[in-house]
């Protein structure tokens, strides 16, 4: 079991079909095999123990990870915006290391002899002398296929291991092989570090779909590239999707090559998915749940529920929009109490996963799955009565308040209702009485003016007084990582200041 | 043989070459177009038997009655895969919306 097998699979059913473009450059499934038998070699020829990338996404991210598999390393893309000295950090905990690198950030890495650096140019060009493929492949389920640095909102980052039996089960598991049509393309847009880089990249090939790249997100090249490649598929992280809404809107574009849409990552504003739903009326859209651990997604809200939410006035089914969906056929999802007991549908409680693509390991810690394989999410959640799950954020931003537990998602929604309202934030701030006290920092629609007590009315009106924030601040932007994170901490830290 | 995920065999009848997905503890011998499969570097040739060439289709999953075992079709080929007597079906699954 090794995720090579998937891309030979795919090179001996269509060895001509294009596979990657980028910018001007395409390479074929047989391409792609090729580039990574000759690269698996280099590896094999050098003494590593990993194999790193620092760059954007291009044509080297896939033959760095195939021929990471092919030769037996892990492969370990790394985050390309990090500080040179947060570079070097995480480079030392898996060195020796072969790190291919971008043009632009041969500089951000400080020389070791433990490591062999080479450009991502040089990568997809090996000489002739090293063309030669190894014969075979380990097929041992357990070696570690992928090591992504978590990206970890809080603390340092830990290194997530998914072995090759984890994306393997999850990639043959939720995509049908060949499935796609010859004329289908899907757009990748996160960067190679991210979890769904990396799951986008195995289903997209098991499935016979087109990738074409977009290394530097910007929603004009976004909806300049689906139209000049007539992109049928793209997956997007939510701040992704709300630039794409805005400039969507703004140049009257209907993207009738786009058929589907996948989402997640993040929390997403139920107001820019009323907007994007609204905008692409012909595109099925999907949002998906998962974690780095789990191998990417572990729940899918499909098109059905997305087409029957947006139509309703009932609004019981139109919050549908807000929830996660049902758990794919081959993973469990359980809400947990704090003693680890199942609770009933509408309450709310740790979720819990378990199935073969789970992996809840990180290197140089023991596995932290419990003695029966659940991996605990640090995510709070429920279901309704349908069983469809609604995330409720990291349960270490629950605020405390007098002793009640309050999840910041259930006030962000209310917040967001608000037809001034385009982004909001809910943070727990320590307070002397109370323990934490509910501040909200909120983004007011360009233009628009609101009070304090405006907001605060708005969500007692909405939920009970118990929950309504204790202070509203207003900025013009909140803080996000690149891949579209929330950074709380950030705001925790700004508010604890002031 | 045991079997366990991951173990890759090779038809001595065909083209055809499986990963075993899951895989029930006792031993098992899976047959392709009426002889044992082996390792994909062990010597292994037989003819195909009449009767048990349907084939084999590149990317399904096949099972056993009780679903206790699930292998991937890595390779195609002419024979038909089965345990003793009982043929393998193509497990069917309900197609998801791509998610990523």
């Amino acid at each position: 079991m090794n995720v090579i097998t998937l891309l030979d699979m795919a090179r001996n059913c269509f060895p001509d079909r294009p596979a990657i473009t980028s910018g001007s450059r395409h390479f074929t499934y047989e391409d792609i095999f090729n580039l990574s038998g000759a690269a698996a070699q280099q590896i094999r020829n050098s003494e590593i123990e990993n194999v790193s990338l620092v760059d954007i996404s291009s044509p080297a991210l896939p033959i760095a990870l195939f021929a990471s598999a092919w030769a037996g390393k892990p492969f370990a893309p790394l985050n390309y915006r990090l500080s040179s000295s947060d570079l070097t950090g995480l480079l030392d905990r898996i060195s020796p290391a072969l790190v291919i690198c971008g043009q632009n950030y041969l500089n951000q890495i400080r020389p070791s002899s433990k490591l062999h650096q080479i450009s991502s140019e040089h990568w997809l060009s090996p000489p002739r002398s090293e063309t030669d493929h190894p014969q075979d492949w380990n097929s041992d389920p357990e070696e570690t296929a992928i090591l992504l640095f978590t990206s970890g909102t809080t603390g340092g980052p830990k290194a997530a291991i998914l072995r090759h039996r984890n994306l393997f089960s999850y990639v043959t598991g939720s995509v049908e092989f060949m499935s796609a049509g010859p004329q289908e393309a899907i757009l990748t847009a996160v960067p190679p570090y991210h979890i769904a880089a990396m799951a986008n990249l195995l289903s997209s090939i098991y499935a016979g779909r087109r990738i074409v790249q977009l290394p530097n997100f910007d929603a004009d090249t976004w909806i300049d590239l689906v139209i000049k490649e007539k992109v049928t598929h793209a997956m997007l992280v939510p701040t992704m999707l709300t630039r794409i809404a805005d400039r969507l809107e703004a140049r009257r574009e209907t993207l009738p090559t786009l058929t589907s849409v996948s989402y997640g990552g993040g929390k997403t504003s139920r107001p820019v998915v009323e907007k994007i739903l609204n905008l692409l009326p012909h595109t099925n859209f999907v949002n998906a749940y998962g974690l780095t651990e789990t191998s990417s997604t572990v729940s899918i809200l499909g098109p059905k529920e997305h087409r029957e939410a947006i139509a309703s006035d009932n609004p019981v089914e139109r919050s549908r929009l807000g929830s996660a969906g049902l758990p794919l056929p081959t993973v469990e999802v359980s809400i947990r109490d704090r003693q680890g007991r199942e609770v009933c549908p509408g309450q709310s409680g740790e979720i819990w996963v378990r199935g073969d693509q789970v992996s809840g390991e990180y290197k140089e810690r023991e596995s932290q799955l419990t003695s029966d394989g659940w991996f605990k999410t640090n995510d709070g959640g429920h279901f309704d009565t349908a069983g469809y799950l609604y995330i409720e954020g990291r349960l270490d931003d629950v605020i405390i308040r007098g002793g009640e537990n309050i999840s910041p998602g259930e006030i962000e929604d209310a917040i967001l209702t608000h037809s001034k309202v385009v982004d909001a934030a809910v943070v727990g701030i320590a307070h002397r009485d109370w323990g934490e006290q509910i501040a909200a920092v909120v983004v007011l629609r360009q233009g628009t003016e609101a009070s304090q007590d405006e907001i605060i009315e708005h969500v007692r009106s909405k939920l009970r007084s118990l929950k309504s924030p204790d202070k509203v601040l207003f900025r013009d932007e909140l803080p996000y990582n690149p891949t579209g994170k929330l950074l709380r901490n950030v705001l925790r830290e700004e508010l604890a200041g002031s | 043989m045991q079997l366990t995920p991951g173990t890759r065999l090779k038809s001595g009848a065909c083209d055809t070459e499986v990963i075993v997905v899951k895989a029930p503890s006792q031993d098992l011998v899976i047959t392709c177009g009426g002889s044992p499969m082996a390792a994909p570097g062990e010597e292994n040739s037989a003819e195909l038997s009449p009767g048990l060439n349907s084939g084999t289709q590149l990317g399904k999953r096949y099972v056993n009655e009780d679903e206790t075992l699930e292998i991937l079709c890595t390779k195609s080929g002419e024979g038909s895969l089965s345990i003793g007597d009982s043929p393998l079906k193509v497990k069917e699954a309900k197609p998801l919306p791509a998610s990523d």
